[in-house]
């Protein structure tokens, strides 16, 4: 039996693009989010920010569940999905990607929130009285100081992108080198009893974690001593 | 003294925690029997004992099985994983028994959607839900189906997998897929949407077949249950959810 099979592959493959394109979607959406949410002092500021956090918390059936019905013929997912001919979201890539962005949200916005917060005042103020503009400010002062921040987020959001499991198995179908992810596929070689297949994923996903723990560590440890 | 008390009180609660435990079983049940088994254990509660029903896809639960589950009988949806467990030794020999045998329906929500092979050749839906074939014995004989229609190949782009019937059920439930091959056990006390029951002659009979496992071997309540199920009230029940009873055809 040969253990790196055509079906291990496009799921190793599907699980790596999935993750990529939500992290691109992640950091896109999640740097606006995060700094309005570190400078904002509106007191529905924390509402939103624990809105954007509730993933963290609820059980990714609920998501599922959710976006099973949102997704469908009878949600907005049905009505976006009709403009290209289709009926529903659910079963597609593109609806994993959506699944995938609401549920790793927290974890990208929150390391960015901090690092913008964390920067304080006093970087911009002393660029205001160099008459930089704000946008010339963000991209060349608060980015370039919120760096690690920017780091931990896209490489949690990946990371938790490819751990994700029961919002894909409720709402993606098992559709081979579309919605047949990394964490499915094991799900479904240990119920099948074919335990060498789901070793072989079981083990890289195992070193996986260890190298995005590894380098979370590390990205921190650096982002201290740049600091001190 | 109080000390003592204590350790009195709780070896007390132990004892009718554990005497509670004794007319209690676990049962693992494959999910298109999900109705029937609640109606089921229902009415098993008035022999004393209790059975304890955990739903889902029968290969799932027999992997669970071979790694020591706490379960005393399984209901599968197919007559070769308790003969497998039988074989691996972690059935009683001579317990295995076919309970139900159980029937294939395509099935949609709308009103004339499905009306028969036809709905398949036509294929004028976006996805066709299924439960894991390789799991789950309704999604093999929905694909054996296929086969024999000789559309297989011509649907394959369009079929969604749910991890149990349950699952595939859903599927067709929420809209997201316009049909789903689902057990007619399913559709009982429903009559909306449209179905068509799969002729017999297109695939292999379901024949589900239940099982005492070893670890239910001394179990009082497992045998009470096992033993439940091949009685007129339990057949009664299965037979108003659609299946065919062992014996009769």
């Amino acid at each position: 039996m040969e253990i790196w099979s055509t079906e291990i592959r496009q799921s190793v493959l599907l699980t790596i693009e999935l993750a990529a394109i939500s992290t691109v979607i992640l950091l896109v959406l999640a740097t606006p989010l995060a700094w309005w949410l570190a400078r904002a002092k509106s007191w529905w500021t924390e509402i939103v920010a624990s809105m954007v956090a509730l993933p963290l918390v609820l059980p990714p059936t609920v998501l599922g569940f959710y976006l099973l019905v949102l997704l469908g013929p009878d949600g907005p997912g049905g009505w976006i999905a009709s403009l290209w001919g289709d009926r529903t979201l659910a079963f597609s890539f593109e609806g994993l990607v959506i699944g995938s962005v609401v549920y790793s949200m927290p974890f990208v916005v929150q390391p960015i929130r901090n690092a913008f917060a964390a920067m304080g005042e006093r970087p911009l103020e002393v660029a205001a009285t160099l008459r930089t503009s704000p946008l010339r400010t963000f991209w060349t002062v608060a980015v370039p100081l919120a760096r690690p921040g920017f780091l931990t987020g896209a490489v949690l959001g990946f990371a938790h992108t490819v751990g994700e499991f029961g919002l894909v198995l409720m709402i993606g179908g098992n559709i081979p080198g579309r919605t047949k992810v990394l964490s499915v596929a094991i799900f479904d070689y240990v119920e099948t009893s074919r335990w060498r297949e789901a070793s072989v994923l079981a083990g890289l996903m195992v070193i996986f974690a260890f190298v995005v723990i590894l380098t979370m560590t590390l990205i921190d440890k650096r982002a201290a001593r740049a600091t001190a | 003294m109080k000390l003592f008390r204590t350790i009195a009180v709780a070896a007390g609660l132990l004892l009718a925690f554990a005497e509670a435990q004794a007319a209690q079983t676990n049962v693992a049940v494959a999910a298109n029997f999900t109705d029937a088994a609640r109606e089921i254990a229902a009415l098993f509660k008035k022999t004393g004992h209790e059975a304890v029903l955990s739903f889902g896809a029968s290969g799932q639960f027999y992997t669970q099985i071979t790694q020591g589950a706490p379960f005393q009988v399984f209901l599968s949806a197919d007559e070769s994983r308790p003969k497998k467990l039988v074989e691996e030794g972690l059935a009683v020999a001579g317990s295995r028994f076919t309970y139900a045998i159980g029937k294939l329906v395509l099935w949609s929500q709308s009103p004339g959607i499905v009306t028969g092979e036809e709905t398949l050749k036509a294929a004028s839906f976006a996805k066709l839900s299924i439960c894991n074939p390789a799991a789950a014995p309704y999604g093999l004989a929905a694909v054996e189906t296929m086969k024999s229609l000789k559309l297989y190949d011509a649907l394959k782009p369009k079929l969604v997998e749910g991890a149990t019937i349950t699952q595939a059920y859903q599927f067709v439930e929420t809209g997201n897929a316009e049909v789903g091959f689902v057990a007619l056990s399913q559709l009982t006390g429903q009559d909306a949407g449209s179905r068509w029951v799969v002729p017999q002659a297109l695939y292999n009979p379901i024949r589900q077949d239940a099982v005492l496992l070893k670890t239910g071997a001394g179990n009082e309540a497992a045998g009470a249950f096992i033993s439940f199920l091949r009685g007129p009230e339990a057949r009664a029940i299965i037979e108003k959810y659609g299946y065919v009873l062992d014996g009769q055809s």
